[in-house]
């Protein structure tokens, strides 16, 4: 029986995951960078929910709604600010600006909300549902497997079936060309940081309502997992970042609940090498063949 | 005639050598001459300055090694911070359990030196082998795990010392009733911090930082630094030309990871040693030194380190706000050095005019700056 809440917790930490990894692999397929700063804008949604039901006692869905207007937009600023000039620049210049924006969000929270972290008043008024006295799974359980399971439904419909996705999808297979048939890279870049930002603002309301505290480096730790899932599942590839995600989520859940909980992290992370190892592009990831 | 002059010529290498390990040493040279005399004179406030001495001398080193691997063979480590620990741990754990048995201090750390320094090469080695095969941002994350692996582990450890001899414990607390309490010693106790005797000085520290600078310096001048160029610049055109390009790979990522451990040996020896110092944010902050002062460039290296170190305290006055601005400048620095947008290389060309000697027009300018 605990094995089953373990494997569902560690499903709900998966989704969350996955939808972060969604954001990453999305912006890295399109725009070939390594956005650091992804994690933090799951921060910001999060401390934007915080305000607007602590301070302006808003209702929890338009909360939600304002968080993800905000993300969205905060992701398409940074990427025209930060990163558009650097668009022809070598990789690690980009990488270090985006930690650069990393350490500009973080600290700004920091400035704004104190270096302490806050309680954080769960978004999700779903009851808990009781399958008998040893196993109960909790409302934000429920709700977050379901919303990501739309959101991911939604998503892969939107880039497979629309105009714009399969933009998206001629963009991150070849730049050059995808411009010669007269697809607008710039706009389309800016609509991949939008969707990303937006789904990290609603990984940001489902993680701190599971985990209820914020802080200035909430957004750290999920991001580097998220990342690492994305890569897990081969960067690049959007059915790649779900599976990943969800995989790491229970693998870490299992592990802390089976192995040690201070060994947790090391699992997932020693997981990941030996995929690598396996299959150096990640599980779904494309082999690159490199011509002279 | 001509040819005494050329003899008296150094070779350019040389002189970079020089010039570099005459930049580190004379980096502290000069900022203890200022603390003398401000001792002399009875001005306060240079405590500060003496405090971080000793961490510059230990940044530099970390900075140095990670140079090799990321500016030099062109592979991006995220896990500089691993090679670190290892050697943090390693060294500070040798240098607890012979306290008694190598009373003098300088020498008891010369020994940690090398034993952490050779711990964490070996540890480079056995990470090398497996993961030097993959490239870019997979190498990239992989780094990282490693590093953030070596630091989970090594924070589940509990070693204590009693009349028995050592007890060692992986990820649970050690039953206190197996231990004799009247002689017991916490060596490692999971993530608290451990206390190493703090021995070393300022002049140990600045003495390995220059030694770092012409050991490298060295490696790079070497047959084996031209093979790591070739392979950071072509990969298959240097295979192409017999160059074992996995054997280079790996034997630069053991040298960085070498000099790593033996910063992080010095390190633990003038701080508390505690895991979560070192963290990814640990070796991202390292990469943002190299990258800063430009990848493959040594001398580019000890500047941003010496300087970086140094901005965000001497903007302690507004600390709340010193990280955010040091955010802003990493973030300009990199758009203005790297970008090739409009607006950008209008705006150099703006800030270059200020500088322009009058009466010469652009043209001129660029003509001469192709001369050059």
């Amino acid at each position: 029986m605990s094995f089953i809440s373990y494997f569902v917790n560690g499903l709900s930490l998966g989704s969350v995951y996955a939808l972060i990894a969604l954001g990453y692999t999305m912006v890295y397929g399109i725009a070939k960078m390594l956005n650091f700063a992804h994690g933090d804008i799951i921060m910001v949604g999060g401390f934007v929910i915080f305000t607007a039901m602590s301070t302006l006692s808003m209702p929890p869905i338009v909360a939600v709604l304002m968080a993800i207007v905000v993300c969205t937009v905060l992701g398409v600023v940074i990427e025209k600010v930060a990163y558009r000039p650097l668009r022809n620049a070598s990789s690690i210049s980009v990488l270090i600006t985006a930690i650069g924006v990393s350490y500009l969000l973080q600290n700004l929270a920091q400035l704004i909300f104190g270096t302490g972290s806050r309680n954080f008043q769960s978004v999700v008024s779903v009851p808990a549902w009781r399958i008998n006295d040893k196993l109960t799974i909790s409302g934000e359980t429920i709700v977050t497997i379901i919303v990501t399971t739309i959101i991911m439904i939604g998503l892969t419909l939107f880039i497979n079936k629309t105009k714009t996705g399969r933009a998206m999808l001629a963009v991150s297979e070849d730049r050059g060309a995808a411009q010669l048939m007269g697809i607008n890279v710039n706009r389309t870049i800016s609509i991949t940081f939008a969707i990303g930002s937006a789904l990290a603002a609603v990984a940001g309301a489902l993680l701190c309502s599971s985990y209820p505290q914020i802080g200035a480096y909430t957004g750290q730790m999920p991001g580097i997992k998220a990342f690492v899932a994305a890569v897990f599942g081969g960067i690049g590839s959007v059915p790649g970042a779900m599976i990943g995600g969800v995989a790491l989520g229970v693998i870490e859940n299992l592990s802390k609940a089976y192995i040690s909980s201070q060994l947790a992290d090391a699992i997932v992370f020693a997981v990941l090498i030996i995929i690598l190892l396996i299959k150096p592009t990640g599980l779904l990831g494309r082999k690159m063949n490199e011509k002279v | 005639m001509k040819q005494k002059v050329k003899q008296l010529r150094l070779r350019k290498a040389t002189k970079n050598k020089l010039i570099d390990s005459g930049l580190v040493a004379g980096f502290y040279l000069i900022v203890m001459l200022i603390l003398t005399l401000m001792q002399a004179f009875g001005i306060s406030g240079g405590y500060q300055l003496r405090g971080m001495l000793m961490p510059i001398g230990a940044y530099l080193i970390f900075a140095l090694s990670l140079n090799l691997t990321v500016g030099v063979l062109g592979e991006l480590s995220l896990g500089h911070a691993g090679f670190i620990c290892i050697g943090a741990y390693t060294g500070g754990i040798f240098s607890i359990l012979t306290e008694s048995t190598i009373p003098i201090g300088w020498l008891r750390l010369l020994i940690a030196l090398i034993v952490g320094g050779l711990s964490a090469a070996l540890a480079g080695l056995l990470i090398g082998i497996p993961i030097l095969r993959l490239r870019g941002d997979y190498l990239a994350i992989v780094t990282l795990a490693f590093g953030e692996i070596i630091r989970k582990v090594v924070q589940s450890f509990y070693i204590v010392q009693d009349v028995n001899g050592l007890h060692v414990s992986f990820t649970k607390p050690i039953d206190a009733s197996t231990i004799d309490q009247a002689t017991q010693k916490v060596i490692l106790n999971g993530p608290m911090a451990m206390q190493v005797p703090q021995n070393a000085t300022i002049l140990l520290v600045a003495i390995l930082a220059v030694l770092t600078v012409i050991v490298l310096h060295h490696v790079i001048d070497s047959r084996q630094g031209r093979a790591f160029m070739a392979v950071r610049d072509n990969l298959i055109a240097a295979e192409s030309i017999g160059i074992n390009v996995t054997k280079y790979k790996l034997i630069a990522f053991v040298i960085s990871a070498l000099f790593a451990g033996i910063g992080g040996v010095l390190f633990a020896h003038f701080n508390t040693v505690d895991p979560t110092k070192f963290d990814y944010n640990m070796s991202i902050m390292i990469l943002v030194f190299v990258v800063l002062g430009g990848l493959g460039n040594l001398r580019g290296t000890i500047i941003a380190t010496i300087f970086l170190y140094m901005l965000p305290e001497w903007f302690r006055p507004f600390s709340k706000y010193r990280m955010l601005f040091y955010a802003i400048v990493l973030i300009v620095m990199m758009i203005l050095t790297n970008s090739d947008s409009p607006w950008v290389i209008k705006l150099k060309e703006t800030v270059k005019g200020w500088f322009r000697r009058k009466g010469k027009t652009l043209a001129e300018d660029a003509h001469e700056e192709e001369a050059d």
